[in-house]
């Protein structure tokens, strides 16, 4: 790693791949109106396989038109996806699901009446023979993939309602693997969490890089943003400013960044071989 | 035994469930959830006990139990779609009309056109499903509230029936197919053979659910439970039966009944269907998410539900020997009671079509007892209005005492 507290793109000693690995996500010169409002501007971006990208920034820096990019919710105007090194047109959410590109949104899309079981297979039950539920195998599942991520629950069958806030979290997130994600995208996953709770849900994020997905972050708390990820890429009114690696990087330039009170960051604005610097 | 199952089958929960994670429910949660139907039950046996006191022991004879049910067939299969609607947070104030016009449709086919019974009754069924079918399209899609789109039709389908009859205040049903439907009761080998294959075959799934979730190291509910659990549906449908069989048999409605029950039993808790009918319920934005065709499942439920209605429709027909232009004032209140009165929320996705039985024996209860005291129909919907009333501010307190304890 560099000495710089702004990580260069030429920072790219990722174990075991060479430096110009493909990201699993790559975005270039995305830009997106509404109306007069240019939400972003040749924005790149870029995430790796087992790499947590903070995507960070102000009120109506970009941050959600960017995710919505990337779930299929809105089309940029220009600008190019690629899922690794391959050419995508998110044209709707179902297309991001198929591409297997998740999003984690704040209100967490669970039925509070249905069981954990239920939950995690919704809209994609298993069955025995049709049209009976497959519970047996769908229940030894949703524990695998719940130990898989290390979460610990009263039990499975449950209703939601009952859990807490980071079980919720938890919940919400161990669904998009179970769809096979490739990149996970988490909307402010820590925001009305308790001490204890965040924890959980930080080591689950961590848990997410462990088993090799792409996993963005979005968030307000640049605590939690400095404990789990791995880059922080900023973003300011529609424009990528900087880029950090929370290494050498400190919560006070990344406060900068997102304020503006420093520009010295648009050097690697470009971002285009940003590496990626986990470990 | 069951220890040396434990190591031989490293049980995969270990490490994500344990039950004392779970804060210790309330009571009100305990009310909401497993033992939901326990003050409805004592509710029942209460109003029982003050109708067998009071009438000499006359409430309680297998004659008047078994009018008793007979009587309360049209509110449950009506009750049967209302649960459907409400398991969506709907509601279809409907379902009394549709019932009445099915019964004049089928009426009029057979007694003034001279159509065979099957195909009226085929008739009926269709006319309430397209009745259904126009419901939740409107509700589905043009996003009407549910209250105001079935209350328009009902409305609709109380002239539309007055049409049909053309002036003619009751039309009575001479058909002997249509009038055995209800009438009729199962010869004792049926009557008892039937009812007692479902619960072997009901133990049968039972025992087979508890070995695969052993075999596969999932969480199993303890033995003795499982054998309570057993015993109890057993006791329910054979004693049903004992009182059935000791006055005139098991009467065909009944059947009628509870296999509809049954089969939307089925549906809702062990298919994909019943899921999404619960999610939507719940959360529709997160079935919507979940690549959950909302509308179509609307829309499906809204037709079941009118369907339903049409089988209450010709059944009551049968049962009352003739179809009036008069829609029986009571019949929708009581159909929605005795779901919500059996616990079904009205708030959407919680609640089972068992317990709607429950519901409309109580308002049964009511309804026979108050008519054996010699009340009139003042006393029978007053005291009926309180019911309601009391069911639904306790399902409205049990809600808050959940929400109370907050996630």
């Amino acid at each position: 790693m560099a000495d710089s507290s702004i990580s260069t793109p030429t920072a790219p000693s990722r174990p075991g791949q060479t430096g110009v690995a493909e990201p699993r996500l790559r975005l270039t010169g995305i830009s997106k109106t509404f109306g007069a409002v240019q939400a972003l501007s040749n924005v790149d971006f870029e995430v790796h396989a087992g790499e947590v990208v903070g995507l960070v920034g102000d009120n109506g820096a970009g941050k959600s038109t960017l995710v919505k990019i990337i779930s299929g919710v809105e089309q940029a105007d220009s600008g190019e996806i690629f899922l690794e090194g391959t050419p995508v047109k998110i044209t709707g959410p179902s297309v991001a699901t198929r591409l297997g590109i998740e999003t984690v949104y704040q209100d967490l899309a669970l039925c509070d009446n249905l069981d954990v079981v239920a939950n995690l297979f919704l809209g994609h039950e298993e069955l025995d023979i049709w049209p009976a539920l497959s519970e047996v195998h769908m229940e030894r599942e949703a524990l695998r993939v719940l130990s898989v991520l290390d979460v610990k629950i009263p039990s499975v069958r449950v209703p939601v309602s009952l859990l807490s806030g980071g079980q919720r979290q938890s919940i919400a997130v161990a669904k998009t693997i179970l769809r096979q994600a490739r990149v996970v995208l988490l909307d402010e996953p820590t925001a009305a969490l308790g001490v204890a709770q965040t924890r959980q849900v930080l080591n689950l994020i961590k848990r997410l890089r462990e088993q090799g997905l792409a996993v963005v972050v979005i968030s307000h708390n640049l605590a939690d943003v400095f404990e789990v990820v791995d880059r922080v890429i900023v973003l300011r009114l529609g424009r990528r400013v900087a880029t950090f690696d929370v290494k050498s990087a400190t919560p006070e330039r990344v406060v900068a960044a997102i304020t503006g009170a420093e520009f010295g960051a648009e050097v690697d604005a470009n971002g285009s071989n940003g590496g990626g610097s986990q470990s | 035994m069951s220890e040396a199952v434990k190591q031989k089958q490293p049980a995969p929960t270990t490490s994500v469930e344990a039950p004392s994670r779970l804060p210790r429910p309330t009571v009100g949660q305990l009310l909401r959830t497993d033992l939901g139907f326990v003050p409805v039950l004592l509710t029942l046996l209460v109003i029982a006990a003050y109708f067998a006191l009071t009438t000499g022991g006359l409430f309680l004879t297998p004659r008047n139990l078994s009018n008793l049910v007979l009587q309360i067939t049209q509110i449950g299969v009506l009750a049967l779609g209302s649960t459907l609607v409400l398991l969506l947070g709907e509601i279809d104030l409907s379902v009394a009309a549709v019932s009445t016009l099915c019964a004049v449709v089928m009426g009029v086919l057979t007694e003034r056109q001279g159509m065979p019974a099957g195909w009226a009754i085929l008739a009926a069924l269709v006319t309430g499903a397209l009745a259904g079918l126009i419901n939740g399209l409107l509700v589905a899609f043009i996003r009407i509230p549910s209250f105001i789109v079935t209350l328009a039709a009902s409305i609709g389908y109380s002239g539309l029936l007055l049409y049909l009859l053309a002036g003619q205040s009751t039309l009575i049903i001479h058909d002997a197919f249509i009038v055995s439907l209800a009438n009729n009761y199962l010869p004792d080998a049926l009557g008892v053979g039937l009812p007692t294959l479902a619960l072997l075959l009901y133990i049968g799934f039972v025992v087979l659910n508890y070995v695969r979730r052993r075999q596969a190291g999932l969480r199993t509910q303890p033995l003795a439970r499982l054998l309570l659990q057993i015993v109890i549906v057993a006791v329910i449908v054979e004693g049903a039966v004992a009182l059935f069989e000791s006055y005139l048999g098991v009467p065909q409605s009944v059947v009628f009944l509870t296999g509809l029950i049954l089969l939307c039993w089925l549906l809702l808790t062990k298919t994909p269907f019943g899921r999404y009918v619960y999610a939507v319920g719940g959360n529709a934005e997160a079935a919507r998410r979940a690549g959950i065709n909302v509308p179509l499942i609307r829309v499906a439920v809204f037709t079941m539900c009118s369907t339903l209605a049409a089988i209450g429709g010709v059944l009551a027909a049968s049962r009352g020997l003739a179809v009036a232009s008069q829609i029986d004032p009571t019949l929708l209140l009581d159909s929605i009671a005795a779901a919500v009165i059996g616990g079904v929320s009205l708030f959407g996705g919680k609640g089972s079509v068992w317990s709607l039985i429950l519901g409309a024996l109580i308002i049964g209860s009511l309804e026979n007892g108050l008519d054996l005291k010699s009340q009139g129909t003042d006393v029978k919907e007053m005291v009926e209005g309180v019911v309601l009333v009391i069911a639904v501010a306790a399902d409205a307190l049990i809600r808050r005492a959940q929400a109370r304890r907050g996630r």
